[in-house]
């Protein structure tokens, strides 16, 4: 399950980011290693609400610093 | 007894364009000078790559009364005939009195009905739907509208997310009765839920901005005012010529138009590049370097929205004069 949702997580940040797939891994902060800018972690909020169906709160975003973060986020709030 | 009404006009259209850009240009290597930070940060996160900033004698009256100056010479008409001036400000310095009629009275508009509008950088178009709904009602012939702002005196010049944003200058249009409109019926609204997104704090005098919070609500809950504002006017994306949204940032310039679909045939207005954002003075700036590039001519119909402070909302279609 959370690697499904990796896996659709390195889609989203291909997509949006440009990061390699193969670094999209949960240790790997957004800012320090991915290089995404404050407004591409909005992106990526926008499309993970869409992808998993569930909803990121600004307060909420500010809290998900690495994919881990993420993917956790995501496995939690699934409905 | 009952009362009379005025016949009104079936329609209304802007007949000139006008703009004033402050004299100094600071480009992103001046910023890194004084503040952490370069042309790359801030290319890649807004797209900005120069802004004008006002001098001290470029006061709000000063670049007001230079921009409806040239808007009113591009309209034909004379300052007599236009009775009603809309003064669209979020950076007024001083509440009282509203600067509208000091600027009307300066480019010798005798006696108009006059005020300031403070919708933030939605006030350009909340500004045009009073001027273009007063006309069409029969409460103005004609009607000068100003977007105005001096947003470098309420902005942090060391706070880097907002100082490389905002900028100064000053647009206007004429408007006027048309018997084919040339205006059509604004999509409007604010979501004061929002209000504290971006704001001058009491007692601070200095702006903030969520940023992420803004871009988040400009590129997901506008794009069905967009769609709201060719339906209500009976046009699709493939009539829109020129679109010109609000110049905040290029990246939401460019996520609005690949949301509504704009190809090759459409032009985009992305003068955020070279003016920053000027608030409610950025839709009219955009369209005056357009028209001036010959990127957009006289007859195009044209898709603008404002959205900012408030936060409010304002889009309608339009033809260029």
């Amino acid at each position: 399950m959370s690697e499904d949702i990796q896996a659709g997580l390195a889609e989203i940040l291909e997509e949006v980011a440009g990061v390699a797939p193969a670094d999209a891994t949960p240790e790997k902060s957004f800012t320090e290693d991915l290089d995404v800018d404050s407004l591409s972690m909005v992106e990526i909020a926008t499309a993970v609400e869409d992808k998993f169906g569930v909803a990121i709160p600004d307060d909420e975003l500010a809290n998900i610093k690495t994919v881990g973060d993420a993917i956790s986020f995501i496995q939690k709030n699934q409905g | 007894m009952s009362i009379r009404l005025p016949e009104g006009a079936p329609g209304a259209r802007i007949l000139g364009l006008g703009a004033y850009r402050p004299r100094r240009r600071v480009t992103n290597d001046d910023l890194a000078q004084v503040m952490d930070t370069n042309d790359e940060w801030i290319q890649t996160r807004v797209g900005i790559a120069e802004r004008r900033w006002a001098s001290e004698d470029e006061t709000l009256q000063e670049m007001a009364v230079a921009a409806g100056g040239k808007a009113l010479a591009a309209s034909g008409l004379s300052p007599d005939e236009v009775d009603l001036v809309i003064l669209a400000s979020a950076s007024l310095k001083e509440p009282i009195p509203g600067i509208g009629p000091q600027v009307a009275h300066r480019l010798g508009i005798p006696r108009p009905g006059a005020f300031d509008l403070n919708a933030g950088c939605a006030g350009f178009c909340y500004a045009l739907e009073v001027a273009s709904a007063s006309i069409r009602a029969g409460s103005a012939r004609n009607a000068l509208v100003v977007g105005v702002e001096r947003l470098t005196d309420v902005v942090d010049q060391t706070d880097r997310s907002t100082a490389v944003i905002f900028a100064d200058g000053a647009g206007a249009a004429v408007v006027g009765a048309s018997d084919e409109p040339g205006i059509g019926p604004v999509a409007w609204g604010s979501d004061g839920d929002q209000f504290s997104a971006i704001e001058i704090a009491a007692g601070t005098g200095t702006m903030t901005m969520a940023g992420q919070a803004v871009y988040r609500w400009a590129t997901t809950r506008l794009t069905d005012t967009l769609i709201q504002a060719m339906e209500a006017a009976g046009v699709g994306p493939e009539d829109i010529d020129v679109f010109a949204p609000h110049q905040a940032n290029l990246r939401i310039v460019e996520s609005m138009s690949k949301k509504l679909g704009f190809g090759k045939e459409t032009v985009v207005a992305r003068d955020v590049v070279q003016s920053g954002n000027t608030s409610a003075a950025s839709i009219p700036l955009a369209l005056t370097a357009l028209m001036e590039s010959g990127e957009a001519k006289s007859g195009d119909l044209t898709l603008v929205l404002g959205y900012g402070a408030g936060l409010t909302f304002a889009g309608q279609v339009l033809v260029l004069p």
